[in-house]
């Protein structure tokens, strides 16, 4: 049971990558890719009505991880304290910079959120990045079960590991670079004209360093932690992500100078959500490897008792089903480009 | 270790207060929004859909509030009391989760579509996603008054072998007899915050002569619905809460009620301040006997004080408990008051031009924030010493590998924010307000968020 639940949580977080992503992507080419208000406005009627819908997959995720999994919440909350709270910080200020940007119809008032938005866009693509790294790298749990990360150390990776070392740096910036493709490709395919032009080329850019660094963190992840490879030697399952993975690639330098920008979205979405669930299986049990690896906690030592799983199951399925059901029929409503002039944001 | 619980205790304290101001909104105003677009459906008068959309934008930028200030809520259940969560994670995880899937799903979709899709629905559409926001709305409600119920009176659970906390019945635990009174009552409280707010901006209007068609229905719809909560909040709804707090957290309504030693015809006290060094009420305005009889139907029942309790068990902030409740009441009653005079005078047909009238209903709106956050401080304070009542004592709770000063400057973070915010908030609804309800031909122009967009309009 626990480990379908692990399952459960890992796609609910790949699913809140991949829909948050591509709005969060959108914020990171946001100032450079759409110059003038109109295009600044296209971009946020682009993901103005769905933003905070995608958004809710994270709070879904973090409410399902913490009755699924109560343990692993109390530990890695406390545990990443600082970087959450200003994840949290960054969430409230793109909220504030994507609603309030139109209340005001001046120049000044409208850079200012412009600016908001776009960089707490960029900050929380490196940190949700950095965030991975940290759960692949390990965290120096303890036997209470608990630790705590500082922001920093001094970039290394020895025993008083921070939040930021060269290896989540690493992570960070693929996930920015991975965002910013992602982005720009919805961009690409829910706008025309030179705002689309400008997107594509924002992907075009981004692919050569997507597919470097990409290479580069399965290196330097196989070199930090060789056991990533156990769960692929054991189960030949595990080949379908790299194949996918590199597919999905390939798949994206092909169709994006062809203009075939919904085909390289989807290539995308399939790299971020195989990119996740090939992490989560290679951790699997592990749901937080420490540094020293006796005090991993895995799903074995982190979950609810049974009867809580077997009834979550119930409601979850049910609401599961609503949930995909409402996603399907807003996207279906705000579906095809934006319009120009159309009076919201 | 004293002065971190503090802080992480004060963390919670400021972000769940300053959050609980624009939830209480959103939802009281979803359902006057509702109640609108239904009239509007079914009488086609097109004053109504305008009242509507004005309230949709005020609807909107709250929501975003809420949204934003609600996201570290649920954070902090892991990061600022870690211990707690791995003791209840287990059962409260359940609500927790389900308010996600269930109303935050519900709601987010359905928002957008009631904010940006007026043009590409049917009217009859258009309504149901109004409707479908206040569901989502007081959904949400529901199972955050369910995770607060298990801790204010835990049921449905059994403790497994480490110790922490499983669910044992689900519909025990959700079904929670304190949530239901709980509930009831805390809801009604946001109807009245929404009535009071819409009330409020229409005796603005009035008052300077401004939208006035659009005005009467503000103060007609909010003293209805202001008048009927505000007599529900007091009874049954406030009466049943007070009655739980008697049977199943004693030394809470000894507390609350200032009285620190237990007697026969105890009174009610309506105004005096604590002295809990030397046991009494200073300068006490009281009804003898009153207490006796609210609580146990008997002039001369015996009332326990907080002497028959251990003091470890008492409320820690005793004086802070006693003012947040009177707060409570005495506001309470206030509402009543000025709703039922209200009333009388719109169905005399005198209200509109009751400029005195007007004038307190303009002023009032502010209160119904302050009684709605000192009930919650009464709920939350009446609970201490537990975080778990019976279960788990709030020292126990809070995450200990955060140290105080970590924690104390996320606080500042936060206090820092939530000002920005606040200062944010207010000049857009006043910009909103000022605005006005205008009727433009262009319906797209009309709609919310589109706030400032002169080329549309």
């Amino acid at each position: 049971m626990a480990a379908l639940w692990f399952w459960i949580v890992a796609a609910m977080v790949a699913t809140y990558v991949v829909l948050d992503g591509f709005d969060l992507g959108a914020g990171a080419i946001y100032l450079f890719a759409a110059k003038t208000n109109d295009e600044r406005r296209q971009v946020l009627r682009a993901i103005g009505p769905v933003w905070d819908g995608n958004e809710v997959w994270l709070l879904a995720a973090g409410g399902t991880l913490y009755f699924a999994f109560p343990q692993l919440y109390a530990s890695s909350f406390s545990g990443f304290y600082l970087p959450l709270m200003m994840v949290l910080w960054l969430l409230m200020l793109r909220a504030i910079g994507i609603e309030f940007r139109a209340h005001v119809e001046t120049h000044l008032w409208q850079s200012f959120f412009d600016v908001i938005f776009s960089v707490s866009s960029i900050l929380l693509a490196v940190f949700f990045g950095a965030a991975l790294g940290n759960v692949v790298r390990g965290v120096p749990l303890d036997a209470t079960g608990y630790f705590f990360e500082p922001l920093w150390t001094n970039f290394k990776l020895n025993s008083q590991v921070g939040i930021l070392d060269w290896y989540t740096v690493l992570i960070g910036v693929l996930a920015l670079v991975t965002l910013t493709a992602h982005g720009s490709y919805y961009v690409a395919l829910k706008t025309g004209a030179d705002l689309g032009r400008r997107a594509q080329g924002f992907a075009l850019l981004c692919w050569p360093l997507q597919f470097f660094l990409t290479f580069t963190a399965l290196v330097a992840t196989y070199f930090i932690r060789p056991d990533i490879m156990a769960n692929y030697a054991r189960h030949r399952i595990g080949v379908a992500v790299p194949i996918v993975v590199v597919a999905s690639l390939a798949v994206m330098l092909w169709a994006n100078p062809k203009g075939k920008e919904k085909l390289a979205f989807v290539a995308s979405s399939l790299y971020i959500a195989f990119m996740l669930v090939g992490a989560a299986f290679a951790l699997y049990p592990i749901v937080l490897p420490a540094r020293d690896h006796v005090y991993d906690l895995t799903i074995y030592n982190t979950a609810a008792g049974s009867h809580g799983l077997s009834v979550g199951l119930v409601w979850w399925t049910f609401g599961a089903v609503l949930a995909i059901a409402y996603f399907v029929f807003v996207y279906r409503m705000f579906r095809g480009k934006v319009q120009a002039g159309e009076g919201h944001y | 270790m004293e002065s971190a619980l503090f802080i992480h205790r004060l963390h919670f304290a400021f972000t769940a207060t300053f959050h609980y101001l624009f939830p209480q909104l959103t939802m009281g105003l979803a359902l006057l929004i509702a109640v609108l677009k239904t009239i509007a459906l079914r009488s086609r008068d097109p004053v109504y859909d305008e009242a509507a959309r004005f309230w949709a934008r005020i609807f909107g930028i709250t929501f975003v509030m809420g949204v934003v200030t609600g996201i570290p809520m649920e954070f902090q259940f892991g990061t600022n009391w870690a211990p707690f969560s791995r003791f209840a994670g287990g059962v409260i995880g359940q609500t927790l989760a389900m308010e996600g899937m269930f109303a935050f799903f519900l709601e987010s979709a359905f928002l957008g579509l009631f904010l940006y899709g007026e043009k590409r629905l049917s009217r009859q559409a258009h309504w149901l996603s109004a409707v479908a926001v206040f569901v989502g709305s007081w959904l949400s409600g529901y199972f955050i008054i369910a995770t607060d119920a298990f801790m204010q009176h835990p049921v449905g659970y059994s403790t497994a072998a480490d110790g922490s906390l499983q669910l044992a019945s689900f519909w025990d635990f959700v079904l929670n007899p304190w949530a239901g009174w709980q509930y009831a009552h805390n809801m009604s409280g946001a109807a009245i915050t929404g009535a009071f707010v819409m009330t409020s901006v229409g005796a603005l209007y009035l008052l300077s002569d401004k939208w006035n068609a659009h005005a009467r229905v503000f103060v007609k719809a909010g003293v209805i619905t202001g008048c009927l909560f505000s007599i529900l909040q007091i009874f049954p709804t406030g009466d049943q809460q007070g009655k739980m707090v008697t049977e199943l957290q004693p030394p809470t309504l000894a507390a609350m009620e200032g009285l620190f030693h237990g007697q026969t015809s105890a009174p009610l006290l309506i105004l005096g301040q604590p002295n809990e060094e030397q046991g009494r009420i200073d300068n006490p305005l009281q009804v003898p006997g009153m207490l006796s009889m609210l609580t146990y139907q008997r002039w001369s029942a015996h009332v326990r004080g907080l002497d028959s309790f251990p003091k470890e068990n008492w409320p820690d902030n005793v004086p802070l408990l006693y003012y947040s409740y009177h707060i409570m009441v005495g506001l309470g009653t206030f509402f009543v008051a000025i709703m039922a005079i209200s009333l009388f005078l719109l169905w005399r047909g005198k209200l509109f031009n009751t400029r005195w009238m007007l004038w307190i209903l303009m002023l009032a709106a502010p209160f119904p924030f302050i009684a709605n956050t000192a009930g919650w401080m009464t709920a939350e304070l009446g609970r201490q010493p537990w975080l778990v009542y019976g279960l788990m004592r709030t020292e126990k709770g809070f995450s200990t590998v955060v140290s105080a000063g970590n924690s104390l400057f996320t606080l500042l973070g936060f206090m820092g924010m939530y000002t920005v915010l606040g200062i944010l908030f207010l000049f857009l609804i006043w910009r909103e307000i000022e605005h006005g309800p205008t009727s433009v031909a262009d319906l797209a122009s009309n709609l919310p968020t589109a706030g400032g967009d002169s080329k549309a309009r």
